[in-house]
């Protein structure tokens, strides 16, 4: 599987999530600059990972959205390739339009670190094939403005399409979020945003490894 | 000229920071507060010399970048 994860000014979760694409796949993937306009021939799958793209100025991932190397991530995903959008990559996709809604500030208003417990709502999609169908699994959460907002309509969409991918069970719901919704993907089921971090459970060291079945499924996607 | 671009959130959006707002007004003895909502203030300069023309490319900036029209809104002044 190759896979190109984008750098942004601000970005902090890249080495992370390349650490968990290389365990699963064997296969190192590329850094991609946001300047850059291409990804390297052959990328498979794109990832958007997590930190404070330039600083969250304006809104948290608005100015990501605009970078050089979307042009070519839109046209990435267009062709069926696999997008994967972590927290700030959630924020940037959907300011990106590539996924419906909005991230908005934590209801509660602050910065929420801690653990949550989210339910696999969905094992249709390449990100996910490797759960076992309504597991409900352990995952860290980091961020500010992690609160899904989308009106009515698109709500009951995303619900009657089977493209709430992550849910968050057992009372953990850590931002307000509608519907309890931490990801969702497009009607394709190829480009997925999520504010969990996956990436940060992926070997015992960290204190678990439930967020090792997401980089496994892309493995063999 | 100047121009000035005010963004808000859209009716039906939840404002927990607008609640906050509230509260603390409250709390420092303002009565008959019945709501708050928090929006954002934009000032540029531009090179423009014609109003309508700028009114025109601030309309774009807000729809392309400076306001998430999914959940808000925005007002432009020009001159002035």
């Amino acid at each position: 599987m190759k896979s190109a994860v984008v750098v942004f000014p601000g970005s902090n979760r890249e080495r992370d999530v390349m650490r968990a694409l290389e365990l699963a796949s064997g296969v190192r993937p590329a850094a991609v600059w946001h300047a850059d306009t291409e990804l390297p021939a052959g990328t498979e799958l794109v990832v958007l990972p997590g930190g404070f793209s330039y600083g969250d100025y304006l809104r948290s991932g608005a100015i990501a959205a605009r970078a050089p190397i979307m042009a070519a991530i839109r046209a990435h995903a267009g062709r069926g390739g696999l997008v994967l959008g972590i927290c700030n990559g959630f924020q940037i996709l959907t300011e990106a339009g590539l996924l419906p809604g909005a991230l908005m500030r934590n209801a509660g208003l602050k910065f929420v670190c801690r653990e949550v417990r989210l339910r696999i709502e969905t094992t249709a999609t390449p990100f996910t094939r490797s759960f076992a169908a309504g597991a409900v699994i352990r995952c860290p959460v980091a961020h500010h403005d992690g609160n899904y907002f989308a009106d009515a309509e698109t709500l009951a969409r995303l619900e009657g399409e089977g493209r709430v991918v992550f849910r968050y069970v057992e009372g953990t719901n850590p931002n307000g979020s509608a519907h309890d919704i931490a990801g969702i993907c497009d009607a394709s089921g190829r480009v997925l945003g999520m504010m969990p971090h996956p990436e940060n459970l992926i070997e015992e060291l960290a204190g678990g490894t439930d967020g090792r079945p997401l980089f496994d499924s892309l493995a063999a996607a | 000229m100047k121009a000035r671009v005010i963004v808000t959130l859209k009716n039906g959006v939840l404002d927990p920071q607008g609640k906050a707002i509230e509260g603390a007004l409250a709390g420092l003895g303002f009565t008959g507060v019945e709501s708050a909502r928090q929006g954002r203030v934009i000032d540029l300069e531009l090179a423009d010399r014609d109003p309508a023309a700028a009114k025109a490319r601030l309309t774009e900036m807000c729809e392309r970048l400076l306001a998430n029209t999914v959940i808000e809104a925005y007002a432009i002044e020009v001159g002035g």
